[in-house]
């Protein structure tokens, strides 16, 4: 998919006025232009960058593992011998994933140590720095003379956030990060190890948190200020009553009546991943990946990727001028939040920016 | 003599009235002479119960005790916890079943580990344990000790996440602050989100965790050689479940047939009573059936004793820097000592002196000799 032809950025995107379709005397074959698209992304592929950030425990590695279908997360216990994390470490892996021919690079991004410290305040900084340094690393590529055909996306597309299971409200923590991630990053809440929760502890925990999302006007992913049309409101409405959704995650399968399901065994019964009584992973699962995918990655681009760009090049208070590049300023401390202490592994693609300078 | 025809005793066999009567003193009906009297004082017993928010720590005191305390609990909205710091609150009820008077005391300690930074966020907690040591030392060491309150705190439920991988450093800060004050028994919470491979795992992992930090947890007595089989099993069973995975109910439902405690779920029904399901009947039976009055003995001479010790060491310390001659007996600062009070402190204190003095020479003599 091109990306260059993205419609215009930032806030309120006017519909221009439709020029009546005119009458077709023959069929031209224009819906061949939909198989062309087809067989040139089954080519290119397509990049997904996923960021799962919540207390250690919640299920992130299984989650991961559950919605890809794949071991693509090893889950990782901390061992006795290490001293836990004193700074939050961002980890990256990327897997590419094929079905039917499509491939899928797939990037997560964990964040072991979150909010598992005496003292979190703070905790929240590391990721923004990582989300930020992202759009930083694709806004320098692309004020490049010579542009790659393809830039590597590393983007964070979505970030999904796990709400311990209190069945009481968002805790501080919560407030806190979701508060200042909205605003740089699509935002899934999720409420994780949803099988401590019965079905009427899980609706009213889910309406008193999108109470507190309500008054603490946090904006989680699907924005209601982004619906283009009718059809999109009305879907997204329909998502926005039920986030956050309560998943259960498993990477076991078990027999139930014959068929061989994801789930977890208990004691007293099975619980059925994909099973809609059971819990909303299907729910989720479709959003990120079988109805959303693309919408993430479009509001990525165009609006919160846009966003920080008008931010650094009015810091940097030198807008591009003909064919020349631009040399950015170093971002000042004030504006955006520098890269922090947490180490992150990143592909690196320092040379050709060295070059160009 | 005759004590020995009213209360039953085993050594009585019948047929030999006279000889039984001439061996048999008639004590071992002490036991039961201790049983009437405590029934007529009745128990009472303190509980603390500590976690974080959400850990359905409200629900098992509620199932452990089948009383609501917190009816008229209104639970804090999102904005309240933001500025919350940590209190301390008490619930007293008292409970009797076939006689025998309960008063118990439900010490909870909300806001615990919710805030974002939750340094020392123990120390609300380990200062009002110390305050009920010290207002105990002080009636102890009093003139009046006819009815003392027992406020001190005999156990600590501490309610482990069961979404971690072991201890998570708040549980180790706070157990460290408290495990030299007061028993504490680690529980894991929230058990039914748990399959029993992952419980059996979250179990070593903590118990691990527990030694490698040198936490002292409530340990349970050993059991004398002469006990049966049967309830040395249970006593084994007992050790190797610690620490207990619970799960708390506030409902009844129904499961085959029958009306049970339990959490009905979309996938099965949770019976907080089965022990196959959790370990509640466990902790239940410890907490209440078998060794509630070791918990309570531990406190007294283990803890308190402790307390006790380290504060008459500061207190003679103290005194001896204000160069006055020691005493035996801790003479505690009262808040307004009247005159008569200290002159008949001082009396005794002489008195005691003289004693002291006379032993020591006694012994001296008996050396000598």
């Amino acid at each position: 998919m091109d990306e260059r032809q993205s419609p215009s950025p930032c806030s309120s995107r006017p519909s221009s006025p439709r020029t009546p379709p005119c009458e077709m005397l023959g069929s031209v074959g224009i819906e061949a232009v939909l198989d062309q698209l087809r067989i040139k992304a089954m080519k290119t592929g397509f990049e997904f960058n996923i960021m799962v950030v919540g207390q250690s425990g919640l299920g992130k590695s299984t989650m991961v593992n559950t919605l890809f279908k794949s071991k693509v997360w090893q889950s990782s216990l901390p061992s006795l011998e290490l001293p836990m994390p004193q700074t939050l470490e961002l980890h990256s892996m990327t897997h590419v994933i094929e079905e039917k021919g499509l491939k899928l690079k797939l990037t997560v991004t964990d964040t072991p140590g979150f909010g598992d410290q005496i003292n979190n305040d703070k905790c929240w900084d590391p990721v923004l720095s990582y989300i930020n340094q992202q759009y930083e690393q694709y806004l320098q590529e692309e004020l490049l003379i010579t542009r790659q055909r393809h830039i590597p996306d590393t983007r964070v597309h979505c970030c999904v956030y796990f709400v311990p299971p209190t069945g009481h409200c968002l805790r501080p923590l919560d407030i806190e990060f979701l508060q200042r991630l909205c605003r740089t990053v699509n935002v899934v809440p999720v409420i994780a190890r949803a099988d401590s929760l019965t079905i009427e502890e899980r609706n009213a925990f889910r309406s008193r948190i999108q109470e507190n999302l309500k008054t603490y006007c946090i904006d989680v992913y699907p924005q209601k200020c982004f619906d283009e049309d009718i059809n999109d409101r009305l879907l997204n409405s329909k998502i926005r009553e039920q986030i956050p959704f309560a998943v259960v995650g498993a990477d076991r399968e078990h027999l139930v009546n014959g068929r061989c399901v994801l789930g977890r065994k208990t004691k007293w019964g099975i619980i059925e991943v994909e099973n809609m009584a059971h819990c909303e992973f299907l729910l989720l699962r479709d959003l990120l990946i079988r109805s959303h995918l693309q919408d993430l990655k479009d509001i990525t681009h165009n609006i919160h990727y846009e966003n920080y760009r008008v931010l650094r090049l009015n810091e940097s208070h030198q807008l591009p001028r003909g064919p020349g590049c631009v040399n950015l300023a170093p971002a000042s401390p004030g504006q955006l939040i520098c890269p922090g202490p947490g180490k992150v592994r990143r592909r690196a693609n320092k040379d050709s920016k060295e070059d160009e300078g | 003599m005759s004590t020995g025809l009213r209360y039953k005793s085993k050594l009585a066999t019948p047929g030999e009235p006279d000889d039984i009567d001439k061996q048999y003193v008639g004590f071992a009906t002490l036991p039961n002479q201790v049983h009437r009297k405590s029934v007529k004082k009745g128990f009472d017993f303190t509980l603390m119960v500590a976690g974080e928010s959400g850990l359905g720590k409200s629900t098992l005191v509620h199932s452990l005790f089948l009383t609501d305390l917190y009816k008229d609990r209104k639970l804090l909205s999102a904005e309240e916890r933001i500025n919350q710091t940590v209190e301390i609150l008490k619930h007293t009820v008292d409970i009797e079943e076939k006689g025998v008077k309960l008063k118990l005391t439900i010490v909870d300690t909300p806001g615990f580990g919710d805030a974002v930074n939750n340094s020392e966020c123990w120390k609300p907690i380990t200062d009002y344990v110390d305050q009920q040591f010290e207002q105990y030392f002080r009636d102890e060491s009093g003139l009046n000790r006819k009815n003392i309150q027992d406020n001190r705190v005999h156990c600590c439920l501490y309610f482990i996440s069961p979404f971690g991988h072991g201890l998570r450093p708040v549980d180790v800060g706070f157990m460290k602050a408290l495990h030299e004050k007061v028993n504490i028994v680690p529980l894991i919470a929230k058990a039914d989100c748990l399959v029993p491979s992952e419980i059996r795992k979250l179990k070593e992992r903590i118990r691990e965790e527990i030694d490698k930090f040198g936490i002292h947890v409530y340990q349970f007595p050993e059991c004398d050689s002469d006990e049966d089989e049967d309830f040395k099993q249970q006593d084994r069973e007992l050790k190797e479940s610690a620490p207990f995975a619970v799960i708390g109910s506030n409902t009844v439902v129904e499961a085959k047939g029958q009306r049970v405690r339990g959490r009905l779920y979309p996938w099965g029904i949770v019976e907080v009573e089965n022990q196959a399901h959790c370990d509640f009947v466990k902790l239940r039976n410890m907490l209440i059936r078998t060794h509630m009055h070791d918990l309570k003995d531990v406190t007294c001479d283990v803890h308190y004793e402790n307390y006790r010790a380290h504060c008459i060491q500061q207190m003679t310390s103290k005194l001896t820097q204000d160069s006055r001659m020691e005493s035996p007996i801790p003479i505690l600062p009262l808040p307004t000592p009247d005159a008569e009070t200290e002159k008949l402190i001082r009396m005794k204190d002489e008195e005691l002196r003289r004693m002291q003095e006379m032993l020591q020479k006694m012994k001296q003599q008996m050396q000598d000799q």
